[in-house]
């Protein structure tokens, strides 16, 4: 295994997708992703990846070549963010309908209006219920990782569906981290060639994308559901494979001293590492605080969940994203849905904080977990309060 | 033609690589142009479809009408659907990872999948230069969700969104000139057709498909239940089209302009016109508008082009 090495998070991205041999790549640039594709770019230019690159003329398009291209048996990879994940919206559906595997990073950012380019999960809410499977990362040694088992997973037999890596756009995206690349020949054999099952091809013609009347639509979807809740165990498989030949383990719920504590916090993304820092400060300070760490969004990992948090008695989920006229953040009205028919639960109290790129830091963790005590001693589990915002 | 019914088995092929079976309405000119042009794609090619009548009538599951690979899946990507396959075959091929035979990419969509929704992914693959064959089957208007006007229709026509009334003679713009948007991408290879031409439309699918690079052919589909004419009459009103001037035939190699099939005699266009209900309500000054702006366009269109002589013209 080779050395750490200083690396963008983007840039580091583009190579484990160089490691992955990816056949296709189709991208739009759009902040704050444009340095993954333009790595790609650089890469496929130079002959260090052997693979199409296609500058699609929109979002939309580049949806829609990965679509194209993963429906001949290629290995297919975009990225994308914010406006861009919405304009290729509709496409996002079909990649997951008809069982296309490719894998997408997501730089997350915040949607118009007003435009802002920085970074928070408005855009991951918006495809929650789209069929991908959606994997968060904290920093760019997960993001690296979780781009190779994400192809594995994605063209696993067993799954044969698209998966999104999100990872935070600047706090993550654009930083420049320690980062360890696997040897080609530990990928490769990690990583088997893409074999879809049923290409188009001239010699086993297949329909792909018939439509489907009242009378099987619904035996369809039925199907799909089924099929994205059992690939929960191939992803935990596939994570326990590349920690047995990796040595770093990753899991749908991740826990940092979450076991004891009666106070937990539960965040998803790159700020769970800054509250992490926040429960060590607090832990010296003799408050009995945890942190829960979401890390596969779809499917949801309900029993995980509802394990990580069921000693707790109170649990501060702090979202990074609002459901306008909604029930609070939209992480903590999954988790309050877990945990609905628990005869023992913690209390739940929501913050939507981190809007636009704001950052939380540790005393703000600090205060997010006093307030939210202050709330669950007072008796209401209101739907949600925004954290940081100027009155 | 007597002698066209001895000769002409022999020279198409009597296999169906678009099945019968499929529900297009009666007399429907956009099947047979699909029949058409499938026998001469061939077996060897992925035909990547819009969302549109000829999607929908032809892969309502369980049951499927096409021999070849085919893919569906949204409206407007067509040309990028086609784009990702073109692109994956190539670089598949180069790594060993598919057998290199010359498969060929092909899209099929209509007029609003092509002029309005559509445009901009089918002019992002032109311009990418995929090397892919691109056919817009055009019946001028959206007549899969109810017959709403697109820019593809013809000035003056009602549809059941530019209907007809007192205020309004239906539809009041030109219709979008897409080989012309095409030719303008200047790619390879640029033609009209239409199936009342069989020989024509074949040769063109052809020469399309044998073109390195992106081409791009518009085949009017006579639509019987959107143009409001008799069913029996859709090969007829294909010929019409054409003889009045309103969809001449021609190609475009390289920039080049070459007419199919030249008339010097227009038909009147109230030959064309009077045997469809979209435009009966026309009075005679807005069809004799019509009438000059295509003498003046066909005009245009000579000057620019020069007379083939194909033996099947």
């Amino acid at each position: 295994m080779a050395d750490k090495v200083g690396i963008e998070v983007s840039v580091a991205i583009g190579d484990a997708v160089k490691l992955a041999r990816a056949d296709v790549v189709a991208a739009y640039p759009i902040t704050p992703q444009t340095h993954i594709v333009e790595h790609l770019a650089e890469l496929v230019a130079s002959g260090e990846l052997d693979a199409a690159y296609i500058p699609v003329e929109s979002e939309h398009s580049a949806m829609s070549a990965c679509l194209g291209a993963a429906a001949t048996g290629a290995r297919v990879f975009t990225a994308t963010a914010g406006q861009g994940l919405e304009l290729m919206h509709e496409v996002v559906y079909v990649a997951s309908s008809m069982q296309l595997p490719m894998v997408m990073t997501v730089a997350n950012r915040a949607l118009s209006a007003p435009l802002s380019v920085w970074g928070d999960h408005s855009d991951v809410m918006s495809v929650r219920d789209v069929g991908w499977i959606q994997i968060f990362t904290e920093n760019g040694q997960e993001v690296v990782d979780n781009v190779l088992c994400a192809f594995r997973i994605a063209e696993d037999r067993r799954v044969l569906l698209p998966v999104m890596v999100h990872l935070d756009g600047f706090h993550l995206s654009h930083m420049i981290e320690p980062i360890l690349f696997p040897e080609q020949a530990e990928v490769d054999r990690f990583l088997p060639p893409n074999q879809y099952p049923f290409p188009l091809d001239t010699a086993k013609p297949v329909t792909m994308g018939a439509f489907a009347p009242p009378v099987i639509y619904s035996e369809t979807k039925k199907a799909q559901e089924v099929n994205i809740r059992a690939s929960q165990e191939v992803i935990i498989e596939c994570w326990r494979e590349f920690g047995d030949a990796f040595g770093r383990y990753y899991s749908p719920v991740e826990g940092y001293h979450s076991e004891d504590a009666r106070v937990l916090l539960l965040t998803m993304g790159s700020f769970s590492e800054t509250a992490m820092t926040a429960i060590d400060r607090m832990r010296d300070d003799g408050k009995s605080v945890g942190l829960v760490r979401l890390r596969l969004w779809r499917p949801f990992p309900f029993e995980e969940i509802r394990r990580a948090v069921k000693e707790a008695e109170v649990l501060i989920v702090v979202d990074r994203a609002l459901s306008f006229g909604g029930p609070g953040g939209p992480v903590c009205s999954e988790v309050r849905s877990a945990l609905y028919g628990e005869a023992k639960r913690p209390k739940v109290v929501s913050f939507v904080g981190g809007l636009g790129g704001r950052d939380i830091s540790l005393d703000g963790f600090e205060a997010i977990v006093s307030r939210g005590m202050e709330i669950a001693e007072t008796g209401s589990e209101r739907e949600f309060e925004m954290f940081g915002v100027r009155e | 033609m007597e002698k066209y019914a001895l000769y002409v088995p022999r020279l198409v092929t009597k296999e169906e690589i678009f099945a019968p079976g499929h529900r297009a309405c009666i007399g429907c000119g956009e099947a047979l142009a699909v029949r058409l042009v499938c026998k001469a794609l061939g077996r060897d090619v992925i035909i990547a479809s819009a969302t549109g009548c000829m999607e929908i009538v032809s892969s309502q599951l369980p049951y499927t009408s096409w021999q070849v690979p085919w893919i569906h899946t949204l409206f407007e990507n067509t040309a990028a659907v086609a784009s990702g396959i073109e692109a994956a075959l190539k670089v598949m091929s180069k790594k060993g990872k598919r057998p290199a035979r010359d498969t060929k990419v092909v899209a099929f969509a209509g007029d609003g999948g092509t002029s309005d929704i559509g445009l901009q992914a089918l002019s992002g693959a032109m311009e990418r230069g995929h090397d892919f064959l691109y056919v817009c089957f055009d019946n001028e208007a959206y007549m899969n969700t109810g017959i709403q006007r697109s820019s593809s229709t013809p000035f003056g026509a009602a549809t059941t969104t530019s209907p007809a009334g007192k205020m309004s003679i239906g539809q009041t713009s030109w219709k979008k000139n897409m080989p012309a948007i095409a030719v303008a991408h200047n790619i390879p290879y640029v033609a009209t057709a239409c199936p009342s031409y069989p020989f024509d439309l074949m040769a063109k699918v052809a020469r399309g498909l044998a073109t390195p690079g992106p081409a791009y052919i518009h085949v009017l589909s006579v639509c019987p239940t959107g143009w409001r004419c008799p069913p029996d009459l859709t090969v007829r009103m294909g010929r019409l089209a054409v003889e009045t001037g309103i969809f001449p035939l021609y190609e475009v190699e390289n920039g080049k302009y070459w007419l199919s099939d030249d008339s010097s005699a227009l038909r009147p266009v109230t030959d064309y016109m009077k045997l469809q209900g979209r435009f009966r309500h026309l009075s005679e000054d807005v069809v004799e508008e019509i009438q000059r702006r295509v003498k003046t366009e066909y005009a245009g269109l000579r000057r620019k082009a020069r007379r083939r002589h194909h033996e099947d013209g």
